[in-house]
């Protein structure tokens, strides 16, 4: 609220600048540009505020409708991990991101590493870095037909958090690659050189050096990772599956209905809005679909936050030691 | 009396492309004693330096002709491993480079590095060194604290005793202080001045006084050459160069 009557402020200053202005514009020509400059800045950081306020009130009340209808929806049934509850695909979106990043990451750091400090700059560099742009700019819904064909057709198997993780991963590992050989290489020469002169050998030093100076960075691409993943449903929709045959009572990860099996088929929150949505028949699919987002939306902000402060904590612990 | 030999160079050219910026130095470093290597900008001084622990191997285009000969071994022998060599000379650079890791952890890096892994020697390293580098004091009680939360002066400190952690031959320091205040210069003189009984020091400066304080041996490059090498008060009273007249008297440079 104070951000928008900021901003009419500024506005309202702005207005009475313009007028200063056109006052001002009868004396010399030094003058007047000096102060239509003004007038301009004025004006600029009158409209900025605006459009901040503006979006920060969309957010904020689509953020509330979401969560006023989650709270009407809410009842313990639908909150549980059984039948209808939603809590299973609380837990199968978790698990199924966890799994995801325990392969995207790994593949992504190596390959921003190799990128950053072995690749050069020649030809095949070039090629690397076009396709792995491209791959991150593919179509979601192409990625999972993609993983679909391979993971799924192709191994004759059925849907599955593991071929849910590895299509996801398709999506993710570029974006961690990036991030990775960006904050590789901004790490200052100054580290490279005075591990080589303590006689570490090249890859010592990248891994021991670089790679652990550059941990704040990766670690914030790994959250607009998982954020991908917590939110994506068209990759999945054919790879992890639309529904979940569980017992949250068998937590033997080689038993077919365990949870923690990965070859089970799965749908998480997106999953299971979306198909709530174009094919739910039963008399409280709404009501379920407005619950499903509202912990969904909830599940992304817990996240964002928790990460911000860990990424923030360990930035901190690197630069001062507390 | 008669000084052992540390590290000698005959005839030693280095080429960067085309350009040479090492023209036939020949020298001799004096074990335990503080060389100090003086001369105008540009005129070779890092890159003799990069020579003496093969930091040159990582410069594309660059070429190293003649002899080096550490402790009577040629380090450009084809069986010298660079990396081997390089816990034999250590090196502290211009600016102060800690790692962004713990004191300790920044310490301890060299010696890790070289396979020593048991916590109870790696402590006794680590006080060592750091008392060495005349930083115990300071540190003692924040050994686990990143290094980047040290001022600038025990930063360049911290540097020192990392490199004598992995107890080096030969100790290469360029300009070491010229990032520092007045205050932290002298500390790291005094210790560079203490740390000459157990190790040979070769230090580049800029600050002729600070060569004339420390050292028991001063050359001069000019141009890629070596115009002058002498003990550091011949060199400083009865210069042998009329180029080595001139820049010591701020004629040049
Ligand atoms: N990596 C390099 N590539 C090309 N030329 C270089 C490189 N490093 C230094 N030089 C050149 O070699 C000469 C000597 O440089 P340097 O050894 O750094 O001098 P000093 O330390 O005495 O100031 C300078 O002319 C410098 O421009
Ligand atoms: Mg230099």
């Amino acid at each position: 609220m104070s951000k928008i009557d900021a901003g009419a402020g500024s506005q309202a200053g702005a207005q009475a600048a313009a007028g200063a202005g056109a006052a001002g514009s009868q004396k010399g020509a030094r003058a007047t540009s000096r102060t239509s400059a003004k007038v301009i800045d004025r004006i600029a950081t009158g409209v900025f505020y605006v459009v901040a306020a503006f979006f920060i009130l969309l957010l904020a009340s689509i953020t509330a409708y979401i969560l006023y209808k989650g709270a009407l929806a809410a009842s313990p049934e639908l909150l549980s991990f059984v039948g209808d509850g939603v809590g299973i695909q609380l837990f199968n979106t978790v698990y199924l991101v966890f799994l995801s990043l325990l392969v995207t990451m790994p593949v992504g750091i190596m390959t921003g590493l190799f990128m950053a400090e072995y690749a050069g700059s020649g030809f095949f560099v070039a090629i690397t870095r076009t396709c792995i742009e491209a791959l991150s700019s593919l179509p979601s819904i192409i990625v999972g037909l993609f993983g679909f064909l391979v993971f799924i057709q192709m191994t004759h198997s059925k849907w599955s958090l593991w071929a849910g993780s590895l299509s996801l991963a398709i999506i993710n590992v570029p974006l961690i690659a990036r991030t990775t050989e960006d904050a590789m290489r901004s790490v200052p020469r100054s580290y490279y050189d005075g591990s080589i002169a303590l006689g570490a050998s090249r890859w010592q030093t990248v891994t021991h050096v670089l790679l652990k100076a550059s941990i704040p960075r990766i670690i914030t691409g790994m959250i607009l990772a998982a954020g991908r993943g917590f939110g994506e449903a068209a990759v999945l929709l054919y790879t992890s599956g639309m529904s979940s045959d569980v017992n949250f009572h068998d937590w033997n990860p080689l038993s077919p209905t365990s949870p923690l099996n990965p070859l089970r088929s799965a749908d998480t929150l997106s999953v299971r809005i979306w198909s709530l949505k174009t094919e739910g028949i039963a008399a409280n699919s709404q009501q379920i679909a407005d619950l499903a987002a509202a912990i969904l939306i909830l599940l992304v902000f817990v996240f964002s936050l928790g990460s911000r402060a860990l990424g923030r904590r360990l930035q901190k612990r690197m630069l001062s030691g507390n | 009396m008669e000084t052992e030999t540390c590290v000698q160079t005959s005839a030693l050219n280095l080429y960067y492309s085309d350009f040479q910026a090492l023209r036939s130095v020949s020298l001799a470093i004096p074990r335990k004693h503080i060389t100090a290597l003086i001369g105008p900008s540009g005129c070779g001084k890092s890159s003799f330096l990069k020579v003496l622990n093969r930091m040159t191997d990582l410069i594309d285009h660059c070429r190293v002709e003649g002899q080096v000969l550490l402790a009577d071994e040629d380090i450009y022998a084809a069986a010298v491993d660079p990396i081997m060599l390089r816990k034999r000379v250590g090196m502290v650079f211009q600016k102060p480079n800690p790692f962004p890791m713990s004191i300790y952890d920044n310490i301890a890096y060299g010696p890790r590095l070289h396979g020593q892994k048991g916590k109870h020697q790696l402590d006794e390293i680590v006080e060592k060194s750091l008392a060495a580098a005349a930083l115990w004091e300071e540190t003692k009680d924040r050994l686990k604290k990143s290094a980047l939360s040290l001022s600038g002066g025990q930063q360049q400190r911290l540097s020192i005793a990392r490199a004598l952690a992995v107890e080096p031959e030969l100790l290469l320091m360029d300009e070491p202080t010229s990032a520092l205040d007045p205050i932290s210069t002298g500390k790291i003189e005094e210790l560079v001045f203490e740390l000459k009984r157990s190790y040979t020091i070769i230090i580049v400066t800029h600050n002729m006084q600070q060569a004339v304080r420390i050292s028991d041996m001063t050359g001069f490059f000019l141009l890629g050459e070596l115009v002058e090498f002498a003990n550091t008060n011949n060199m400083f009273t009865a210069p042998q160069d009329k180029r080595t007249e001139d820049y010591i008297t701020g004629r040049f440079g």
